[in-house]
């Protein structure tokens, strides 16, 4: 056989020295390997941590400018409308929540149970309030809901149950994929059938069965669902309802500073609740173990 | 008297596949009932049928002389294990248990004092404030079937609830469910593939093959006078032979040119290939001459072709006869330090009983062409 240390001596000998040099290159040992990585990882996380605290820091800096620094938060926590925008907003996003888990819950556990070949078109439904732009769904509910046969926006309760039902809409996409998510992680079929055969209906079932074990991915379905109802403009300017979304652009029209004083409480109160949110899963029982021994 | 009842069951998924056809069964009360087959033969869909998952496309279920055929699975009064134990992870092992009967509106105290004999039964009496992931996979199933026995269902259904153990608490669990059931006296249904489970823990033993029953017997039947050529092949070891009928009438048949007697049924012409079926425990292996075994017990010589130790069984593989006619045939001793092994290729005897020498396809009447034809198949 040619070739290796056989047919030419002196480029034999020389070849797997060669053939260990470029190995070696092309395969670094273990060491250098996460020696390396372990550097593009804290690169990755400085420049992500860059990248979201320069404008908080940006926005905190030009919060304090005014003399004394606390003017603009002084101002904002001094303002009525503030705290009726804001309270006006968190009721609806309960409502929102409520309703929006009351229609999600059933519906993507009957999905995954019964009709798990409804999922690709159930999921393409949940996404389309983000295909859909806000103005225009807003427009159209104003428009269908303000002539007959049933006129809601002559009402305040009217507009105020047209905005829970258009924010229901909003909150499709991150309730149903959170909410999909926490029916992935256990088994619904088995579940369903044990308690089916321990005499269970099927209220009993979801009320008993499936709403506990989801309620770490309800409750951040009810986060993120909160968390777009209190900034949404679009829909609440239109429906002249006085949330705290129109009440932000409102403050941004007017005023210099304020504004960014806002901005950082509402962070500071996004931020609350995610740790309540963190405190509740710590707190949860639901470690789901199908089966296999331990 | 019947207690549990399949008469014609018939099941067909949608797409046209048919999971369970011509399925009958008549168990008494406190019976217990193991579905034996591999994958797919339709043990778990009939069990699901009669726990009220699915619906059966043909024949009717009764429970205790009602018929439930379509009676919804939460009105059927049947609890069911399943495999992978499906306890509820948000509720404590006592919260688990109690679930079927505070749905029944069983009041507090009662459901406390169920819980703890529950708890007493399955050993676990202080366990029952922990959650499931708290537990170990024998306890879950433990509570598993704690949780189905306090309903006090009508029939007990078990879908392979040992698959997901390692060995040693799988034969301690099996032997924990069939006292229990013998104890509660309770109609017991139990799915596994598993035919060591099945011939240990069953009253009668349901073997299926591809949606149909094979056999149904007791476990001394199923293992000593299989039905069909499957039955002997899926349950046990089995040296599955042809052998060549020198005289139909009176047993007498050839392995590998040598004649050897059996007390099955035998039809056919001299010449005839048949299949037959012989357990390796059924057979002695002897070194040296021809052993003066008695009348009408089968002598054949053979040479040493393998040997594996198994533990408490030492397996000889050795071949009768030469050439087309030679048959390869499994013999088990059991094992002991003065074992004498033959050298492989040594010549030996082996013999066995006629009665240890079962004729496939001829032993049952209601044999189908079919089954012959698997017969010959698998031979």
């Amino acid at each position: 056989m040619s070739g290796g240390s056989g047919g030419t001596p002196g480029f034999g000998a020389r070849l797997p020295e060669a053939f260990e040099s470029l190995q070696g290159s092309l395969n670094p040992s273990p060491k250098r390997r996460r020696g390396r990585g372990a550097l593009w990882a804290w690169i990755v996380v400085i420049l992500g941590a860059t990248y979201f605290i320069v404008p908080l820091i940006a926005t905190l800096e030009f919060s304090l400018r005014p003399e004394p620094p606390t003017r603009a938060y002084v101002n904002v926590l001094a303002d009525k409308r503030f705290f009726d925008g804001l309270r006006y907003s968190f009721i609806v996003g309960l409502i929102t929540i409520v309703l929006s888990l009351g229609l999600i819950v059933p519906t993507a556990y009957w999905v995954r149970l019964r009709l798990p070949r409804l999922r690709p078109v159930v999921e393409f439904v949940t996404l389309l309030p983000f295909v859909l732009p806000p103005i225009v769904l807003a427009y159209g509910l104003i428009r269908f809901y303000s002539r007959q046969p049933l006129v809601l926006t002559g009402t305040e309760l009217g507009s105020d149950l047209l905005l829970v039902a258009a924010y229901v809409v909003l909150s499709f996409p991150y309730m149903y994929r959170a909410v999909d998510n926490g029916l992935a992680s256990m088994d619904v079929r088995v579940m369903t059938e044990a308690a089916q055969s321990l005499g269970a209906g099927w209220f009993r079932i979801l009320w008993s069965v499936i709403f506990p074990n989801l309620r770490t991915a309800a409750l951040s379905g009810a986060f993120l669902t909160l968390a777009i109802v209190i900034g949404e403009f679009t829909i609440a300017s239109n429906l002249a309802r006085d949330a705290f979304g129109p009440y932000l652009s409102l403050l941004g029209r007017d005023k210099i500073y304020e504004p960014a004083a806002v901005s950082l409480i509402s962070f500071g109160l996004t931020w609350l609740a995610m740790i309540f949110l963190a405190l509740v899963a710590r707190g949860s029982r639901t470690r789901v173990q199908i089966g296999g021994a331990r | 008297m019947t207690f549990l009842e399949l008469t014609g069951v018939r099941k067909q998924f949608p797409g046209g596949v048919v999971a369970v056809q011509n399925f009958d069964l008549s168990a008494a009360r406190g019976e217990f009932v193991s579905f034996l087959g591999p994958s797919g033969c339709g043990k778990t869909t009939t069990l699901r049928m009669i726990a009220g998952f699915e619906q059966p496309t043909d024949g009717t279920i009764k429970i205790d002389g009602k018929d439930v055929t379509n009676a919804a699975p939460n009105k059927r009064n049947v609890g069911m294990v399943f495999q992978s134990y499906a306890l509820f992870p948000n509720m404590s092992v006592a919260d688990n248990i109690a679930f079927g009967l505070k749905i029944r509106g069983t009041p507090g105290d009662k459901v406390r004092k169920r819980v703890d004999e529950l708890l007493e039964l399955i050993h676990l009496q202080d366990r029952g404030s922990r959650y499931p992931y708290q537990l170990s996979g024998g306890q879950q199933q433990r509570v598993a079937l704690a949780r189905a026995l306090a309903i006090e269902p009508t029939v007990l259904l078990l879908d392979e609830p040992l698959s997901a153990l390692d060995a040693k608490i799988r034969i301690a669990l099996r032997h924990e469910i069939r006292q229990i059931q013998r104890q509660l006296g309770i109609t017991t249904v139990y799915v596994t593939h598993d035919q060591e489970e099945a011939l240990e823990l069953s009253d009668r033993v349901v073997v299926m093959s591809e949606g149909r029953v094979e056999q149904i017997g007791t476990p001394f039947e199923i293992y000593n006078f299989p039905a069909t050529p499957f039955v002997a092949s899926f349950v046990g070891t089995l040296n599955a032979i042809a052998a060549r009928i020198v005289d139909a009438g009176s047993g007498r048949l050839a392995i590998g040119g040598r004649e050897i007697r059996t007390t099955s049924t035998l039809t056919g012409a001299p010449g005839d290939v048949v299949g037959v079926a012989l357990r390796p425990e059924m057979i002695t292996l002897v070194e040296g001459p021809e052993p003066d075994v008695g009348p009408g017990r089968n002598v054949v010589p053979a040479t040493v072709k393998d040997v594996a130790f198994l533990g408490a069984v030492v397996r000889f593989g050795v071949i009768v006869g030469e050439g087309d006619e030679a048959a390869s045939i499994d013999v088990d001793t059991f094992n002991n330090p003065n074992l004498a092994v033959p050298a492989i290729g040594a010549p030996v005897i082996i013999t066995f009983p006629p009665e240890a020498c079962l004729v496939l396809g001829t032993d049952v009447p209601e044999v189908t062409r079919d089954a012959l034809a698997a017969a010959e198949a698998l031979l």
